[in-house]
């Protein structure tokens, strides 16, 4: 089903609905292998449904229709100097689809964030309005075009990050910003992990206004593009800065000072600061591979490292820690619960919670994908979903295998 | 004001009240129980003064426990739930039902853990706005929502209502702020929501918690971000002869790529009341004035005021002034911050607070003009210019029942005309009672249906802060639903 506009949608969920049919809800489908795998009789895309129809670049918003391209939001945002601010990741490469094809409604709906997320916050926080279809084929909006709205209750936090399982976004409306004049980064080199993450929080800590911070493990170093980080053979652990430029070389030197201990870093320039994060945004580290898995975990930053060794002890491991240390992914040989157990285990300890991101369908079945939940909670998303899609239409058990 | 319609109240319950009283001492101990007169009578009303009612009972409580007890002896019997903070709502947001028990946090405002290095504070949310900036400035850190009633309003309310502030434009409104939340449900059960790491796991339950008006749950405690204070900051002050050319100075500087910590735009009649009260330099012979901020170091904020008087020039500013010591910094923002203060000591004013396209600011502008020629009755404007909520501060004579009433449909007027022009009916105050029979303007019935099922999931017989936020007969329908 190939919908081109929302009351499309509606008149072909109706038949669906009846019939208490499934359906698989897909932009570009680059995110088909994530969550859990789940039966369906037919495929809904939005790619049909295209068009930036609205972009006021001095109001830092813009609206687009939900099978938009993202390639194509971004291309026409640069071309006015600005973003989207929260660098969404693709993360099709890593589970073995294709890159750069996602569209703008996917992005909010599974709350796809990069490294900027710690300054600029996640794509849910830049999501101002929405257009939906729910699994009772109602049309429905929620928000707006202006950037302060507490009108009601807030849907748009609410979808954001459901997977499709809750609505279909047929066109949303979001937050976009400047893009910064200059950048650097400051990259040291062979930090251990707890090391490494203690730059990052002390660089945190300080007024520059650090817009990512992130740790490679020495072997996931050696397989950056960017050559002459690559070449280095070293674990990295990399800072950046990103404001007008006279400011850039002040709050370079201002933050190598503070941190002097950690040693001297090499400094990449603007040009090579977006080569270096660019390739960050479809975790070129982390390719796609059978023969491990791949898991996301979210903690407190100074948790990271308790975190991985926690799950070293049982498993080898490769960790790329992002967001200052609390975004981190880990890597881990492919086996039959793909070191569910072990790894819930280590995060139950330290707080926080674990998706895995990439494994086989098989493996993906038999484990909970997304973090379980205590029963209250639980109680709540099956409401919501009782609310949204009571008949279980929308990506059934994509998310959790009940509802 | 106009007669309020709300909930009918169930004479079961008003029936029962002694017995209720007692039941909630048993519960929560005789020191945390209001039942008296002159006591509720405090409770009666909140920052919409023009609305009262006593309530069945008050109850304070100083224990996640504590509140857990009393919601679920409530569930049990049926009884409302009004929460509360401070008191501070704008919107009638803590307005009190007759058969309504208020349950206020302000007794639960301890720091519970600060961690500079994961950058976070936790604490009990009948702790002030800024009693948290407070708990954390000694290490240069602050909670970054700043709304203008910071000293008295408590975290809770600012949840309640996803408050935001001058300074949201770069740092967000609260729910971009928030990284946890322990939430007592209507039925007593206590949740966990986050924690000290970013992005909660499945459905975004803490993002539709905030902003969701106490109908919900109590948030007794939440987790929220702390960020190091830029290096310093500095406002400036630009005035213009007409709103038209103090819109486009905004988007200009928008569009030229820079986003200053705060832009703030007053009309004429706000800048006199303010300059009176404030001494703060105020130019008072121009039409429209721009408070804008930036941060950083000296030298980065010398070349960002640089760039931005160079972008407003063709704009033609007719006065600028650049504050020069931190004296004269806080003068200005006093003046800005007290701007509701300051008019209150001339006039009795109706505070409103919706949000418009910064595009259409020139044409709303004459319009709420007009609109409240029309009532015989004067305004002033009050804009947060980058993120576009606009305070039209209507005024009135609250003695005068005529000049009340005339005020509440002025103020309506005006809601329907941000809503008319692409924007919504409130950017920070939250719908409470004062917009509850608007939503209809801005929403389809479709859409309050979506959302009035949602609140269903949380609270099925609700019970939690009756007759706000959706329209009485919406209200009625997912009552009978459920």
């Amino acid at each position: 089903m190939r919908p081109a506009a929302g009351w499309e949608l509606q008149n072909m969920l109706l038949p669906m609905i009846d019939r208490q049919m499934s359906v698989e809800i897909v932009g570009s489908g680059s995110k088909r292998a994530i969550g859990r795998p789940f039966q369906a009789a037919a495929q809904l895309t939005t790619a049909a449904m295209q068009g930036i129809w609205l972009y006021e670049p001095t109001e830092l918003v813009m609206s687009a229709q939900a099978g938009t391209p993202l390639a194509q939001v971004e291309a026409t945002l640069a071309s006015n100097g600005q973003m989207l601010s929260f660098e969404p990741i693709d993360l099709g490469p890593t589970t073995g689809g294709p890159r750069g094809t996602q569209t703008i409604g996917s992005i909010f709906a599974s709350n796809s964030s990069g490294s900027r997320r710690i300054t600029a916050g996640a794509a849910r926080d830049n999501l101002l309005g929405i257009e939906a279809v729910n699994g009772r084929a109602e049309l429905f909006h929620a928000g707006g075009r202006v950037m302060k709205n507490v009108t009601g209750v807030d849907l748009c936090r609410g979808l954001a990050g459901s997977w499709g399982t809750l609505a279909v976004l047929t066109a949303v409306t979001f937050k976009v910003l400047p893009w910064p004049e200059a950048a650097a980064t400051l990259v040291y080199f062979g930090l251990p992990d707890d090391i490494g993450t203690e730059v990052m929080c002390a660089a945190m800590r300080l007024p520059y206004e650090v817009s990512g911070a992130v740790h490679l493990s020495q072997a996931l170093a050696r397989r950056l593009e960017h050559e002459g980080l690559r070449r280095q053979g070293r674990s990295i652990t990399a800072l950046r800065i990103e404001n007008f430029r006279s400011s850039i070389g002040y709050r370079s030197e201002a933050l190598k000072d503070a941190l002097k201990v950690y040693g001297d870093p090499a400094v990449l320039d603007t040009t090579d600061s977006l080569s270096f994060w660019g390739e960050l945004r479809h975790l070129s580290v982390m390719p796609y591979n059978r023969d491990t898995c791949l898991w996301r975990i979210s903690t407190a930053p100074t948790a990271g490292p308790k975190v991985v060794a926690a799950i070293k002890r049982h498993m080898p491991a490769e960790a790329y820690y992002d967001w200052s240390g609390g975004l981190i992914w880990v890597e881990v040989p492919a086996s039959a619960d793909a070191g569910a157990s072990d790894i819930r285990r280590a995060v139950a300890v330290n707080g926080g919670h674990a998706t895995l991101i990439r494994a086989e369908p098989e493996v993906r079945a038999s484990v909970e994908v997304f973090q379980p939940q205590a029963p209250a909670v639980e109680k709540l998303m099956r409401g919501l979903k009782d609310a949204f899609d009571p008949y279980r239409v929308l990506n059934p058990g994509r998310m959790y295998a009940s509802f | 004001m106009t007669h309020l319609q709300m909930p009918t109240p169930d004479a079961s319950v008003l029936g029962r009240s002694q017995q209720i009283i007692k039941d909630l001492t048993a519960l929560a101990g005789a020191e945390a129980v209001i039942a008296d007169e002159e006591g509720r009578r405090t409770f009666e009303t909140d920052g919409l003064t023009a609305y009262r009612c006593m309530p069945l009972a008050v109850v304070l409580p100083t224990t996640t426990e504590e509140v857990s007890r009393i919601l679920k002896y409530c569930h049990r019997e049926g009884i409302k739930v009004v929460a509360r903070g401070a008191g501070t709502s704008l919107c009638g947001g803590a307005l009190p039902v007759e058969d309504a028990v208020v349950v206020g946090v302000s007794r639960m405002n301890r720091v519970l853990e600060i961690d500079y290095d994961n950058r976070f504070i936790r604490v009990e949310t009948g702790i002030t706005n800024l009693g948290i900036s407070g708990a954390v400035s000694a290490e240069g850190f602050f909670y970054a929502p700043d709304p203008s009633s910071q000293l008295a309003c408590t975290l809770a309310g600012n949840l309640g209502m996803n408050s935001g502030g001058a300074h949201c434009l770069k740092y967000g409104v609260t729910t971009n702020n928030v990284l946890g939340l322990k939430v007592v449900l209507m039925d007593g059960e206590v949740i966990e929501l986050g924690g000290g790491h970013l992005d909660a796991e499945g459905y975004d339950l803490m993002g539709l918690m905030i902003g969701s008006e106490g109908q919900f749950g109590i948030v007794t405690e939440a987790t929220v971000r702390i960020l190091k204070a830029a290096e310093g900051a500095r406002p400036m002050l630009m005035g213009f002869g007409s709103s038209e050319a103090a819109g486009a100075c905004v988007a200009g500087i928008i569009g030229a790529g820079i986003v200053p910590v705060a832009m703030e735009f007053m009309d004429k009649p706000a800048i006199e009341v303010c300059e009176a009260f404030a001494k703060a330099g105020y130019p008072l012979d121009v039409e429209a004035l721009l408070i804008i901020e930036v941060e950083g170091s000296d030298d980065e904020i010398s070349e960002m005021l640089g760039r931005i008087q160079a972008i407003a020039e063709p704009f033609g500013p007719t006065s600028i002034l650049i504050s020069q010591s931190a004296e004269q910094s806080a003068k200005i923002w006093k003046g800005r911050k007290s701007a509701f203060g300051a008019i209150g000591r001339i006039s009795d004013y109706y505070c409103m607070d919706g949000t418009i396209p910064l595009s259409r600011l020139p044409d709303v502008l004459r319009r709420i003009g007009e609109i409240c020629e029309g009532h015989g009755l004067k305004v002033a404007n009050i804009f947060h210019a980058g993120d576009g909520n606009l305070h039209p501060l209507i005024l009135y004579d609250a003695n005068d029942p005529s000049s009340s009433e005339r005020a509440e449909l002025a103020g309506a007027d005006i809601l329907r005309l941000c809503v008319e022009v692409g924007g919504c009916l409130t950017g920070e105050h939250g719908v409470g009672v004062e917009k509850r029979d608007l939503m209809n303007d801005q929403f389809s019935a479709t859409d309050l249906t979506v959302q009035i099922r949602v609140k269903t999931v949380f609270d099925p017989k609700w019970l939690l802060n009756p007759g706000k936020v959706f329209p009485l007969n919406d209200t009625q329908q997912a009552k009978d639903v459920a």
